[in-house]
């Protein structure tokens, strides 16, 4: 027993009971347990969204692509921006529908939109698959903090089996609460840490950022714009990526899900304007893996380069601080994930499919069954297939983007049918697809998704044109 | 299309020209300014300026728009 492992212990118990505390009051019904009761106002709507999006992937991901790849990296801190633009516009509305047809989840806005309960099991399909890796993603990512910050006290399988009992336990008893709850440590901690070790580090190092960019661009010319360190990701790779991150963000299932927590529309254009700020913690993991570059080059795996400079740099009682920072931050979008996957396998596909008769009380009891197995399906999947999680991760950004037009065109343009949205929603995936497995991605120095998403906008307009529109009950 | 959405459809169109659009006009490394690389400091100044024009197209729709339904109750 190390100190920064206590400290990681005791902040991330803490925590949980937090998100445990957070439903006791509370009669957890679909209602409750996924959206909130939708009475979550602007702050704690700041902090559930960041916490869903702050993820390990951008803790070790961003410094990771700084250090490896140098200006692409950048795309991150801008899609990010593109995203809480587009949300000003689309959530509101997607806001409204939900409250006036009880909706909960993704799948519902289809379903009601287009009449169709067939498209309704497509969009829960492709977001349950989308989901699993990402929840992969953040197991991977914490048992790696955790077993470093803890300077390997705690194996890496260990942490995350524990983290995987404790998230389960609060999202069963407390649903979406229990989520934005701990959401509140995580980014108070996460934003501390990042700050500290963003100015810190470089300063250190060098004496000012300044100096350390400097330097950067003395040693490792033209590293600092497009295309930096890599062959093939050039400006047009970095425009086609941050439209089509910026565009698919809101359409994950849980993000999409998470805005019917609002109380209001207005609650969410408020949050709209105040997001872009989320992302200047982003810059500061940037300076990290830059300084790293230029103190520790050579490692094999950039994404260590964060956590082994702050071991380098810092005592180890602070590696306890980052560490539990870092687990809480695999742990929030882990749970919210986890939260939308069972409600989506519960709600719409085993109710739509197995059994349309089946009442409330029974979908969320088989929702809180959920949150347990698809966990296990991903803890299996994290111990036995690592090396294909990169690719299942993209593939689950292209794939949740194709859902955008469906969704806007469902919002603003009537003549949208589900003919036309199931035949953009199956060409968009089957392009991403073959594109992949081809290995053409990039394809034409632009991102495969994009061109999917192109494909995919194409054929909803062309088909939904050439049928007969049924809007039943939507207005 | 009202008044106030159009205003803030315009508003909200300025980081996708400046974040996304512009990027080949910005390509480069300098001249370095408050120590960051030109191209750094183009896109987290057009990030940080984002909030401030979705702020403004917030209030010409409050301004020029019907209040919202579906608010609070």
């Amino acid at each position: 027993m190390n100190a920064a492992l206590i400290i990681i212990a005791a902040v991330v118990l803490g925590s949980v009971a937090l998100g445990i505390r957070a439903g006791r009051r509370v009669p957890m019904n679909l209602e409750n347990w996924t959206v909130g009761g939708r009475r979550f106002g602007v702050v704690i709507m700041w902090l559930l969204m960041a916490g869903e999006i702050y993820t390990t992937f951008t803790f070790l991901g961003a410094s990771g692509w700084a250090y490896t790849k140098g200006a692409p990296a950048f795309y991150i801190i801008i899609y990010g921006t593109l995203a809480y633009t587009l949300s000003f516009f689309i959530l509101p509305a997607v806001w409204r529908a939900g409250k006036r047809h009880g909706l909960h989840t993704q799948p519902d806005f289809f379903i009601k939109r287009y009449g169709s309960r067939a498209l309704g099991v497509l969009v829960a399909l492709i977001g349950v698959l989308s989901i699993v890796p990402y929840l992969q993603l953040q197991l991977t990512g914490l048992g790696f903090i955790v077993e470093v910050a803890s300077n390997r006290a705690v194996s890496s399988a260990a942490a995350i089996v524990i983290a995987f009992v404790l998230t389960c336990l609060f999202v069963f008893t407390s649903g979406i609460r229990g989520a934005a709850w701990v959401a509140v440590v995580k980014d108070i901690l996460m934003i501390a840490a990042v700050a500290v070790v963003g100015i810190g580090v470089p300063v250190m190092c060098f004496g000012s950022v300044g100096n350390m960019f400097k330097t950067l661009m003395e040693r490792m010319p033209g590293y600092l714009a497009f295309p930096g360190g890599t062959p093939n990701l050039g400006v047009t790779w970095v425009m086609s990526t941050c439209l089509l991150t910026g565009l698919g963000f809101y359409m994950w299932p849980h993000v999409f899900g998470s805005a019917f927590s609002a109380r209001s529309a207005e609650t969410i254009k408020r949050n709209a304007v105040i997001m872009p700020f989320y992302q200047i913690p982003i810059l500061l993991v940037f300076f990290v893996g830059f300084t790293a570059l230029l103190v520790a080059p050579g490692l094999k795996n950039g994404d260590t380069a964060f956590l082994s400079l702050v071991q380098k740099t810092y005592p180890p009682w602070f590696m306890g601080f980052v560490g539990a920072a870092g687990a809480l931050t695999a742990m929030v979008p882990a749970s919210v994930l986890v939260l939308f996957a069972s409600t989506l396998i519960a709600k719409n596909i085993y109710r739509t499919v197995f059994a349309p008769g089946a009442g409330e009380d029974r979908v969320i009891r088989l929702a809180r069954i959920m949150v347990f197995v698809i966990m296990i399906l991903a803890l299996t999947s994290t111990f036995f297939f690592r090396k294909e999680l990169v690719y299942l991760l993209i593939f689950g950004y292209d794939g949740v983007s194709q859902f955008f037009p469906g969704v806007v065109l469902g919002l603003f343009w009537r003549r949208a049918t589900k003919q036309g949205v199931a035949a953009g929603l199956l060409t968009g995936v089957g392009v991403v697809i073959g594109l992949i497995v081809a290995g053409r991605d990039p394809f034409l120095g632009l991102n495969a998704g994009f061109v999917g998403l192109a494909a995919n906008a194409a054929v909803t307009v062309l088909v939904s044109l050439s049928t007969k529109s049924a809007s039943g009950g939507w207005e | 299309m009202k008044k106030g959405t159009k205003y803030a459809l315009m508003l909200g169109a300025v980081p996708f020209l400046t974040l996304v659009l512009a990027l080949p006009l910005v390509n480069r490394e300098r001249p370095i300014i408050l120590g960051l690389p030109f191209l750094l400091f183009w896109i987290l100044g057009w990030v940080v300026l984002t909030p401030v024009f979705l702020y403004a197209a917030y209030r010409l729709e409050k301004k020029y728009n019907p209040p919202d339904e579906g608010g609070e109750p």
